[in-house]
């Protein structure tokens, strides 16, 4: 028996290495694709593609003007997120970028979230942004922490880097902030529910949560 | 203590060492294939460092590959420890290439991307005790 123990051990250990590995991933996965791919929309064409999480057919939208660098838009960041999840599949959220001018990397941070977008990651990137706000806000070098985060995510670093110089994620932002200045969006997080701009107080949980049950309350299904 | 014995507690270490490192590794990989970024966060370093061209070879993660070898040291120091002779040269070699895989990330930590990863670092201590206890196992008669 002591001739075959250390194959024994060997093979056990290999086995609960796999087995853990493989329960692990199982685990992190879904925390990281929180939708169904079929249910996201992620623009990633011209200027009017837009980034929509939720179903089309949702009976009620979030649409969130939101800058990556502004710490109110953080904090409500995840409460957005686990609405959606709340209320999926009556629920949709659309982001669109408002970077202010007084935020130094807001521009870029949107820049980062569009590559990042082109490569079908824009939604991972967004959770990211928001998440190390308060760490990349406050960088001296903040470009190479964008390039890490692009790294983290799996992306193609190299076409992230280019993709955020180019014209083409520019227009897209730069459509964005123009559709929210038609709309009269001037500070950042601005919610409309249903096309309906949110008070500033609403924007917490709780007022959140009772602003989407009334919409629910009045509100049919789209065809 | 008998030099045999001695031999069998060493090897003995160095396979639960291995377990520690191979934890870790394999950790790190299941990270680098689901894109989850929670574990680095609020750390910059973290991410310069799991974020950078060098945590990957060939579209390989580092750590993967550093998962194989503390297997294999593992799996050698396991069957050192229950007297298989030759297992213990295979050993000496793979930590020897571990060592110097770890010096060379070491630097690069340092000198290149002048960040540092905890996870990386946890790595490094492993294999630099495995390379501690290579070079300190009695050698046999």
């Amino acid at each position: 028996m002591k001739r075959y123990l250390p194959f024994i051990i060997v093979v056990v250990v290999a086995l609960v290495a796999l087995a853990s590995g493989t329960v692990l991933y199982r685990a992190k996965r879904p925390s990281i694709l929180t939708i169904p791919k079929s249910a996201l929309v992620s623009g990633s064409g011209g200027a009017d593609s837009i980034h929509i999480r939720g179903p089309a057919s949702a009976p009620v939208t979030i649409e969130e003007f939101g800058d990556f660098q502004c710490p109110p838009c953080g904090k409500l960041s995840d409460p957005i997120n686990q609405l959606e999840r709340e209320y999926r599949p009556r629920l949709r959220v659309i982001f669109r970028h408002f970077p202010l001018l007084n935020h130094a990397h807001a521009r870029e941070a949107a820049f980062a979230s569009e590559a990042a977008g082109l490569q079908g990651r824009f939604w991972e990137m967004h959770d990211l942004l928001y998440r190390e706000q308060p760490v990349w806000s406050e960088a001296a070098d903040v470009q190479l922490l964008f390039d890490s985060y692009a790294g983290m995510l799996g992306l193609n670093v190299d076409r992230f880097k280019k993709d955020m110089e180019s014209e083409q994620v520019k227009v897209r932002v730069a459509s964005d902030q123009k559709h929210g200045a038609a709309l009269g969006v001037r500070t950042t997080p601005t919610v409309f529910l249903n096309d309906r701009a949110l008070a500033p107080t609403s924007l917490n949980p709780t007022g959140l949560h009772a602003a989407i049950d009334a919409a629910m309350k009045t509100t049919t299904p789209h065809t | 203590m008998s030099g045999s014995r001695t031999r069998v507690i060493f090897y003995t270490v160095a396979a639960v060492i291995s377990l520690a490192g191979l934890a870790d590794a394999t950790y790190l990989t299941v990270i680098y294939l689901t894109g989850e970024t929670a574990v680095c966060g609020g750390s910059a370093s973290c991410f310069q460092v799991l974020g950078s061209a060098y945590a990957r070879i060939g579209g390989i993660p580092v750590a993967a590959l550093g998962a194989l070898a503390y297997f294999g040291a593992f799996s050698f120091a396991t069957f050192s420890a229950f007297g298989h002779t030759r297992m213990r040269m295979f050993f000496a070699l793979i930590v020897c290439a571990m060592f110097a895989t770890t010096l060379w990330l070491l630097y690069v930590q340092a000198f290149v991307l002048h960040a540092f990863c905890r996870y990386c670092l946890f790595s490094a201590a492993v294999t630099f005790l495995l390379a501690g206890i290579a070079v300190a196992v009695p050698p046999s008669r």
